[in-house]
């Protein structure tokens, strides 16, 4: 369990963030650039003194600004994998990965040092220098060291930022073994959606500086009033729901979730998981009668809940067993005279429903590996 | 031809210990010097970096003076050295040592800064995440990443070092096998009728000396910052 509460004047820049990190999972920091989630993992991890607050880790003060305590770096015993890597280029990566392990007390290496590079696919490069390591196998590299330490709690700033598409999936997989074999709970600096839902179970969203809100990842997702802060093209709804079954015919797979099943492409999960889908804003359209002969599969009755109007758009919340949104012209919402409470038909795109949209939630289940099929 | 006389291999021999000595003596001081300009701020700073780099653009019979009022036997400092330890810097090796580690002490701090401001300061904090404390961060990531620099630094005062006349002459006098190192030993030849041949053998392994180190320092560079840069593994 970590707890922050931080404030602190960076040049121009005015941190001013309190919330907490519940114990297990992956909690993410989200968040447009320069919105303080660097500064505020920094602060977590004592590389930057906040003027003023209070840090707890699981019981222990890190730092508290009234008591005079501010706990250093190296004995905070929190792992930091940071965008760039930062792997020292005058040691091999077996001498990389050892360098924190070393300074890590015996009674507390419950981390085995061949389990991690097996665990990140680090044998053959043991011998080499980071120099000669591409970006995706730096950061594996860099995220074995962090481990190696036996953190309390593993702090990621953006890991993924300075790789490619295919880079990236080659990592993330990696992530959620972490949480899944290791249990440690991990702090997910990103700004971006996809890597969130991916990964994360619970969401602090932070803007200018503070904590714009904090909680599970599909409540906080869901939450019309945050549009400007989880971004136009990006907004969707995020629901829980739990693979029931495959309809090999035509390549569809079924997910139950609290307002029916929706069926999405094929997707390589084994039956009984649950997963998360984002359903995104402009994915979803709208219709007062049930509609016919469309090309549509998933068709949802609900009612309206809130109405969000914005120039040529308008977003819609539709309560259909869990909210979910809309995304609507100007136009069609005046047209189709829609008012909150007015029932409507929520019609959601299979084919948006893709492996970006999708992320494993739940109880790890260490024995399951997650595939999926592009 | 090349055959050395006596007093010419005794001359290169005194060169030589008097330029590791005074790079050896030199060095904790250069590095202590570097990190404190390149990383501290404090009242003063500028005076010191003035203090640091005077020899550079003092006359160096003005350096050896001031070493000789400071160090001689009846100096401030030499006094307290001959009464408390039975050290005499003056008129000896030992003085010439300190005279090249004073004259070349500027080029190795310069040497040194340079690649401190280099250094990726991002490096230190991972290393500190990763249970080091300043010293041990120090130690184990910013020396090794610095290496390149000491070993330029080094090489150049060593080298300056070897070449150091005016100081050493002011300060130490001109006593063959005592403080005649290479730049003494010609200029006694060069005043000497009959001395051109040796003059000459010393001028040679003077720019033999001079080119080898340097030479060896932009090797040694390399071979870091091609470590460095992944293109050898070793």
């Amino acid at each position: 369990m970590l707890e922050v509460a931080a404030a602190a004047k960076f040049g121009s820049f005015a941190l001013d963030v309190r919330f907490s990190v519940a114990p297990g999972g992956i909690t993410a920091l989200f968040g447009r650039s320069g919105a303080g989630k660097t500064s505020t993992v920094n602060v977590i991890a004592g590389l930057r003194r906040p003027d003023s607050g209070r840090i707890v880790l699981d019981g222990q003060t890190l730092f508290d600004s009234n008591s005079g305590v501010d706990v250093p770096p190296e004995r905070r015993r929190i792992g930091y994998v940071f965008q760039e890597g930062r792997l020292f280029p005058h040691m091999t990566v077996a001498a990389n990965l050892r360098y924190g392990m070393r300074r890590t007390a015996a009674t507390g290496r419950r981390i085995d040092f061949d389990h991690i590079v097996a665990l990140l696919g680090l044998s053959d490069l043991l011998g080499r220098h980071p120099a000669r390591l591409s970006g995706g196998e730096k950061q594996r590299v860099a995220i074995g060291r962090a481990l190696l330490t036996c953190p309390r709690l593993l702090l990621m700033d953006e890991p993924l930022a300075s790789l490619d598409a295919q880079r990236k999936g080659e990592i993330l997989p990696f992530i959620e073994r972490l949480r899944d074999d290791l249990n440690i709970p991990v702090v997910y600096v990103s700004h971006l959606m996809e890597e969130i839902v991916r990964l994360a179970d619970t969401v602090v969203l932070l803007s200018d500086g503070r904590v714009a809100a904090e909680g599970p990842l599909d409540e906080v997702m869901s939450r019309l009033d945050l549009r400007p802060l989880t971004g136009r093209y990006e907004a969707g709804a995020v629901i829980t729901a739990t693979v029931t079954g495959k309809d090999e015919a035509f390549d569809l797979t079924h997910l139950d979730f609290a307002g029916g099943t929706i069926f999405v492409p094929q997707l390589d999960v084994a039956a009984g998981r649950t997963i998360r889908v984002r359903i995104r804003a402009r994915d979803v359209s709208l219709a007062v009668s049930p509609p016919a002969g469309i090309s549509i599969l998933n068709v949802f009755p609900g009612t309206v809940q809130e109405i969000a109007a914005d120039g040529a758009f308008a977003d819609i919340v539709v309560d259909i067993g869990t909210r979910i949104w809309a995304r609507i012209t100007a136009r069609s919402l005046h047209e189709m005279n829609l008012g909150v409470g007015s029932p409507v038909f929520a019609l959601v795109k299979a084919v948006a429903i893709d492996r970006h949209s999708l992320g494993r939630a739940g109880p790890p289940r260490a024995a399951d590996t997650w595939r999926e099929s592009d | 031809m090349f055959s050395l006389s006596p007093l010419e291999l005794e001359a290169l021999r005194l060169s030589l210990r008097v330029g590791l000595w005074s790079v050896a003596v030199s060095l904790p001081f250069g590095i202590l010097v570097a990190v404190l300009l390149a990383r501290c701020d404090f009242p003063g700073k500028i005076v010191v970096n003035g203090i640091v780099h005077l020899p550079l653009v003092l006359p160096p019979v003005a350096v050896g003076y001031a070493l000789l009022v400071l160090f001689g036997r009846r100096g401030a400092i030499g006094a307290w050295l001959y009464d408390s330890f039975g050290i005499t810097l003056a008129f000896t090796w030992r003085g010439a040592a300190i005279a090249a580690a004073i004259m070349a002490f500027p080029l190795m701090v310069r040497a040194i800064r340079l690649s401190l401001e280099s250094v990726d300061r991002r490096l230190e904090s991972a290393a500190r995440t990763l249970g080091a404390g300043p010293a041990d961060v120090f130690a184990t990531v910013t020396l090794p990443l610095i290496a390149p620099g000491i070993v330029t630094g080094v090489i150049l005062a060593f080298i300056r070092g070897l070449g150091e006349f005016g100081a050493t002459i002011t300060f130490v006098s001109n006593i063959p096998g005592e403080t005649q190192t290479l730049p003494l030993a010609l200029y006694t030849l060069t005043q000497t009728p009959g001395g051109d041949a040796g003059a000459i053998r010393l001028a040679v392994i003077s720019v033999t000396l001079a080119l080898g180190a340097l030479v060896a320092s932009e090797a040694i560079a390399r071979r870091f910052s091609a470590r460095f840069d992944g293109s050898i593994d070793a």
